[in-house]
């Protein structure tokens, strides 16, 4: 282990990986501290999983390296196998067994004794609400509850590194959750996390770091407060009280900025990209001179689906659903 | 929180105890999924009804003659294509994601294959115990001794853990379980039907003839026949036993080299 990555759990420098003539990835760095979530985000296509891949040792990469607590995923990729945890895009449990035969399978097969393993599987199914599904086959499993016993049998070994393939992607809301707040547990016991999503309020939500990438290419990192800064300025909103008066606020909002501002179609919202602050007080004045009624101003950092908007020049896709407000004693 | 420091390698001993591991959830399958054993129980009753009541009379005059000539190539038969479930549990796994979990543990690569192939014997067993009762239940008769025809038993199942490596590797490059299926009949049916299991060679014409004469089907079953109701013996079983080496030396290493490739 060199002493510099002392603190650093997972790197990758200049990954490349070629499926026959697509190139899924070219050339990928990234870095994720030890006890953080390092959020790998990115629209579909993008490369993610393909990452995810090589640095579980499941595929070989064409060119660059990979380490995982400074064992390389090629050469050391036995040893990198003892320190992760897997669960992919796909709930990969075996569906004929039932969720406590599949967990006690993995502690066998990870050389737990076969007492200390069924211990530990009927402790994951507890601690992942499936104590009472335990005896029926996965393939019985409602979506939410595969998924839990997916992440469950990722964690029979207490691994040191997780990697996360959209874990959330499928989710109900409160599943979703409950999986942040797992994820924030295993970080605070010194595990890191490295998950990957499409979704930017997760990452926002979940991540210490994000990765942005697209076309196999890393177009940004950083803490998602730097993420935002990058995407330049702040954002002001304007809402008149009187949505007919819309026009008239973006008109002056354009004329005072030099920017083309956008108007959301349902409220009426003026938004647009300021670099300078000091434009707000003689805006309100000239709303105030025009007789224009403001319900709502505001002066905010942009959000990461704005940063992602303009990294990517594609939409991002939308979250299921806002998600329910944390249920009191769900955490794990 | 694992603190400890990986280890560097794999012990053999640790890869034999992955290949029971996983053996077990093999077996388990067989018990937590009763609705396989149906396909596993009936179609070997199903061969021997068709099999004995189309054939008999137009083949060996009669019905219970040629039962006790057919009942060894039924049995073959049988086994034979039970071992194509290995495959179809194969691309099953791989389909499903089962595998990609297996490839991200510290575990011996081969102790997967292995695993599902031993597991699949108790398979093999089954379809053996139930064309030998059901063939019983019908007239059929041992005329060897009961050692030999254990020894019957044994030379299929030991052929059948040959086969299941070529169904393996089917498995693994055939991409659904549904392609080993279909390219799996498309090479067995000619392969145990082109043989003695259920017409002896001397009725086919000469130029099927030749192929039926190096089939190692026919080769298991004359060693079958030898085994359970009488006639030559040692060259059919020593043919067999090569035949099955054969195929392991040849499809083992494939299998393994393909599944470790794989990404």
């Amino acid at each position: 282990m060199n002493a510099h990555s002392a603190d650093i759990a997972i790197e990758a420098r200049g990954l490349v990986k070629r499926f026959g003539k697509t190139t899924a990835l070219d050339g990928v760095d990234l870095s994720a501290r030890k006890g953080t979530v390092l959020g790998l985000l990115g629209p579909n296509g993008a490369g993610k999983t393909t990452a995810v891949r090589c640095l579980a040792t499941l595929i070989r990469p064409d060119a660059g390296t990979a380490s995982v607590l400074g064992y390389d995923v090629q050469r050391d990729a036995h040893q990198v196998r003892q320190l992760i945890g897997l669960t992919g895009q796909y709930a990969s449990v075996d569906e004929m067994l039932s969720g406590f035969n599949n967990l006690l399978m993995i502690g066998r097969l990870l050389g737990i004794p076969r007492k200390q393993a069924k211990a530990r599987a009927s402790e994951l199914l507890e601690r992942f609400g499936l104590a009472d599904a335990a005896t029926r086959a996965a393939k019985t499993y409602s979506g939410g509850m595969r998924r839990r016993l997916d992440l469950a049998a990722s964690m029979v070994g207490r691994p040191a590194v997780l990697f996360l393939d959209e874990p959330t992607t499928g989710l109900d809301p409160r599943s979703r959750n409950e999986l942040w707040a797992m994820v924030r547990g295993l970080t605070a016991d010194g595990a890191t996390v490295l998950l990957t999503t499409q979704y930017l309020e997760e990452a926002d939500h979940l991540c210490h770091d994000i990765t942005v990438i697209d076309h196999g290419t890393v177009i940004a990192a950083g803490s998602p407060d730097q993420l935002k800064a990058r995407a330049g300025g702040q954002v002001l909103a304007v809402t008149p009280a009187d949505p007919s008066r819309a026009a008239d606020v973006q008109s002056l909002i354009a004329e005072r900025t030099g920017r083309t501002p956008a108007t959301s179609a349902d409220s009426a919202t003026v938004t647009v990209v300021v670099d300078d602050s000091s434009v707000v007080p003689a805006l309100v004045r000239e709303l105030d001179d025009k007789g224009i009624v403001v319900e709502e101003l505001m002066l905010r950092k942009p959000s990461l689906d704005e940063v992602f908007l303009s990294l990517t020049g594609s939409v991002p896709p939308e979250p299921p659903a806002t998600p329910a407000p944390q249920i009191a004693g769900s955490a794990l | 929180m694992t603190t400890m420091t990986p280890a560097r390698h794999l012990s053999p001993l640790t890869g034999l105890a992955n290949t029971f591991t996983l053996t077990w959830r093999s077996l388990l399958k067989l018990k937590t999924n009763p609705e396989d054993l149906p396909a596993l129980v009936l179609t070997p009753i199903m061969y021997l009804v068709l099999f004995t009541y189309i054939f008999g009379g137009a083949i060996s005059g009669n019905v219970h003659n040629y039962l006790q000539f057919e009942l060894p190539g039924i049995l073959v038969l049988a086994v034979i294509f039970s071992t194509l479930g290995t495959g179809q549990m194969l691309s099953q796994d791989i389909e499903t994601g089962v595998f990609d979990r297996f490839r991200s543990l510290p575990i011996a690569r081969w102790a997967p294959l292995f695993g599902a192939v031993l597991g699949d014997v108790a398979r093999y067993a089954l379809s053996v115990a139930v064309t030998l009762a059901f063939g019983i239940l019908l007239g059929f008769r041992v005329e060897s001794s009961p050692l030999a025809a254990a020894a019957g038993c044994l030379l299929v199942l030991v052929f059948a853990l040959a086969m299941c490596w070529f169904s393996a590797l089917l498995g693994l490059i055939a991409g659904s379980a549904r392609g080993v299926q279909w390219i799996g009949s498309l090479i067995y049916f000619p392969l145990t039907f082109g043989s003695n299991v259920l017409v002896p060679t001397a009725k086919l014409p000469g130029w099927l003839q030749a192929f039926v004469k190096g089939n190692p089907m026919t080769f298991l079953t004359e060693a079958e026949r030898g085994l359970l109701v009488g006639g030559p013996v040692e060259t059919p079983v020593i043919r067999t036993l090569l035949w099955s080496l054969g195929l392991v030396v040849v499809f083992a290493p494939i299998a393994v080299q393909v599944y470790r490739r794989r990404t």
